[in-house]
């Protein structure tokens, strides 16, 4: 499987008087109005839905989620996806996570001169997919072009807003020692497959990013369990190690989790093992972290996995009065050991 | 994934554990010499797992840990240079040389990248006719293989600005001037699995029955390690001292004639400086004559300096000795963590210091 061959554009690319982005296509002037009118807005939008201002007008009211993220992945195009439906599914999810209804997105690029106008039309085409999925609209955005050498091809910002669920209360104030840790699904699995197709390190994997949005696993949740859910996360850099590190140490609790629990794919675990790093503390896109009532956590894992995106949802730990802002691991052997926060980037064991 | 489920396997690591709690009377020190033992004591959490009367000390076999100052310190220089490609083991990148590490050296621009592989940095070398490729060579006889065969390859295929920055060093020649040391608390050798599938064991017979003292090759998934610490349990109590093969499924007493063949072509052995040691002599490997154009030393003229004084007040070199604990160091998790290390057992996660700071804090009894 090649890195694009899940992709089919569903749009052909325009004809445009440039095979690549120039630094004129940021200046403000002709060739910034010709790149919105006949590409970006092209991709994006119907007709009567393109922005006429530079910003937007919304509607407003009661309590919202507002979040922000940019993406600057290496390398921008790799299994299953790329920078593009990255871009938005992250934001996406990040308002998932603070129990919101993603409603609306900003989209911001900034490009480095000598992008390819074909690898462009592409990213934008998942853009539009991602949201199409995730059921949101693009209101504003921007465009910058930096000259060569001075970005990595594109990097994108998103902001999003969305209206919180009634239901929600997502505060890591309400984690109680007893609650239970639910992961939604395997872990590592984007962190490998970005590695699998990384220069100097390709190795042959049929893994796949398992970049998705999460809304609409995690809005049913809420409808049915309310404030039983007392934290979502998802655990994208860093791994589930450092985001329930920064739970623990946010909260004052402990975490004990089960090593022999761990949901990760064969493959990932084979892929750790060759290049010495630690499922723990790779990147995912897909999945998200639960802390919940103990009563109802059975009850929760099997209304996941009747999803979809939840098929291997499972419980991983529980919360602990004991050992305050650690999370330690039941090692499957028997053992024990502290999960640390990851420290600067995971680097891998020479031998 | 056979052959390491097998290794991991619950009931089988409590069957050895359990032998190990009705055999030991007296208390003993364990040393297991190489990191990957190290890294997987702790990350089982096997240490704590033992009875208190077996106490694991964790030996110099972190090649990141005992690479000598003055050779960081070339690597980030050669880094700088605008026509050099600095590759490396990824380990390598954060250890601190006498001012700032390779790492901060990419942040300021210099050309360094992480390698898999010696072969992929000659791949770039290929790949870039323009540029100096060096590869930071560091490791045991584990890594000298693949290292040594890089070197053959590009002097076969005329691949001229390939070089080698090497800091590469023997297992048994250190192992000797610990046992050599008059304050050493040793009573028991783990021999590193890996090393001994290339090298064999011949080396080890002359040191078990010299210095009177167990020494066992030893895997590294857990099964491997609670055997190999059973069997030397065993010898001690029975007052008896020979070297033991646990990890028979990897190595043979002859090692890998062939992997041996291509380091000797390559290599020859030399004098090494090992950071926090000091001198060792016969105890590391340089690049023969026939291949000095391969060698960075060499091709870029770097002064081969006096072993430099190692930083600050760290004791790496007695950790590494097993002299003394992490924990004795008044630097130790305070002003020397893995996000700051001041000494290099804190940086790679095989490190001794790294592998104590990853236990403290959580319960006493683990840190002792």
């Amino acid at each position: 499987m090649t890195a694009r061959s899940k992709f089919t554009p569903s749009c052909p690319m325009p004809t445009f008087d440039h095979d690549m982005v120039v630094l004129g296509h940021g200046s403000g002037g002709l060739l910034t109005y010709r790149l919105l009118d006949q590409f970006i807005f092209k991709a994006l939008h119907d007709d009567a839905e393109r922005p006429a201002h530079d910003g937007a007008f919304l509607d407003v009211s009661g309590e919202m989620a507002f979040t922000t993220d940019s993406f600057v992945v290496d390398p921008i195009f790799f299994p299953g996806g790329n920078i593009g439906d990255l871009a938005i599914n992250g934001t996406v999810n990040d308002l998932a996570m603070c129990g919101a209804i993603p409603q609306t997105l900003s989209l911001s690029f900034i490009l480095e001169e000598g992008l390819l106008m074909k690898e462009f039309w592409e990213i934008l085409q998942s853009i539009k997919q991602a949201c199409e999925a995730a059921e949101v609209k693009i209101v504003t955005g921007d465009t910058k072009v930096v000259e060569k050498g001075k970005g990595d091809r594109i990097f994108i910002n998103t902001t999003g807003l969305g209206k919180v669920h009634p239901k929600a209360n997502i505060d890591s104030s309400n984690i109680q020692p007893g609650d239970r840790v639910i992961v939604s699904g395997p872990l590592a699995t984007h962190g490998i497959a970005i590695l699998s197709v990384r220069e100097g390190l390709s190795f042959e994997t049929n893994l796949e990013t398992d970049s998705t949005s999460l809304h609409d696993i995690v809005l049913p949740l809420l409808d049915k369990y309310g404030s039983d859910v007392h934290l979502l996360r998802d655990p994208t850099r860093g791994g589930v190690a450092s985001t329930l590190n920064e739970i623990c140490r946010s909260s004052k609790v402990g975490i004990r989790l089960v090593e022999s629990a761990l949901p990760i794919e064969n493959e990932v675990k084979g892929a750790c093992e060759m290049l010495g790093l630690d499922p723990l503390y790779v990147a995912n896109e897909g999945i998200f972290l639960a802390i919940v009532k103990e009563q109802q956590a059975e009850s929760m894992v099997q209304f996941l996995r009747k999803h979809d995106k939840g098929r291997r949802a499972v419980v991983i730990g529980q919360v602990t009065e004991d050992d305050a802002g650690r999370v330690v691991l039941n090692a499957a052997i028997g053992g024990k050991r502290v999960v640390h926060m990851l420290t600067g980037e995971q680097l891998p064991r020479i031998c | 994934m056979k052959y390491l489920e097998e290794y991991r396997d619950r009931a089988l690591v409590e069957k050895y554990l359990d032998k190990i709690h009705h055999t030991v009377t007296k208390p003993w020190n364990i040393m297991e010499i190489c990191g990957g033992q190290t890294h997987s004591l702790v990350k089982n959490g096997i240490v704590e797992m033992l009875p208190h009367k077996v106490k694991m000390i964790h030996g110099p076999g972190c090649p990141v840990c005992v690479t000598p100052v003055h050779l960081i310190d070339h690597a980030i220089a050669l880094s700088h240079e605008d026509q050099v490609i600095l590759c490396s083991f990824g380990d390598m990148l954060r250890v601190p040389g006498s001012s700032g590490s390779l790492l901060e050296a990419k942040a300021q621009g210099a050309d360094v990248r992480i390698m898999y592989s010696p072969l992929d940095a000659l791949q770039l070398a290929r790949k870039h006719p323009e540029k100096e490729v060096v590869f930071f060579a560091v490791g045991f006889e584990t890594t000298a293989p693949a290292i040594a065969l890089s070197v053959i390859r590009a002097a076969h295929a005329h691949i001229e600005n390939y070089s080698l920055l090497t800091s590469h060093v023997l297992v048994p020649p250190a192992v000797k001037a610990i046992l050599e040391e008059d304050d050493h608390v040793i009573n028991a050798l783990l021999a590193a699995g890996h090393v001994c599938t290339i090298m064999g064991l011949e080396e080890y017979y002359p040191l078990s029955g010299t210095y009177q003292i167990p020494i066992v090759a030893t895997g590294f998934e857990p099964v491997d390690l609670v055997q190999g610490i059973l069997m030397a349990v065993v010898q001690l109590e029975k007052g008896i001292a020979q070297v033991e093969n646990q990890y028979a499924r990897m190595v043979q007493r002859e090692g890998n004639r062939i992997a041996q063949d291509v380091i000797n072509s390559v290599f020859q052995v030399t004098d090494q400086h090992w950071r926090g040691i000091g001198k060792i002599p016969s105890s590391g490997l340089m690049l023969r004559d026939t291949f000095a154009q391969h060698d960075a030393q060499r091709k870029f003229a770097l002064q081969s300096h006096p072993p430099l004084k190692d930083t600050g007040d760290c004791i790496a070199g007695l950790v590494l000795k097993g002299v003394k604990k992490p924990m004795d160091c008044p630097m130790f998790g305070h002003t020397c963590t893995p996000e700051n290390p001041l000494g290099a057992p804190m940086v790679s996660s095989e490190g001794a210091c790294a592998a104590y700071y990853h236990f403290s804090g959580f319960s006493e009894s683990l840190a002792e």
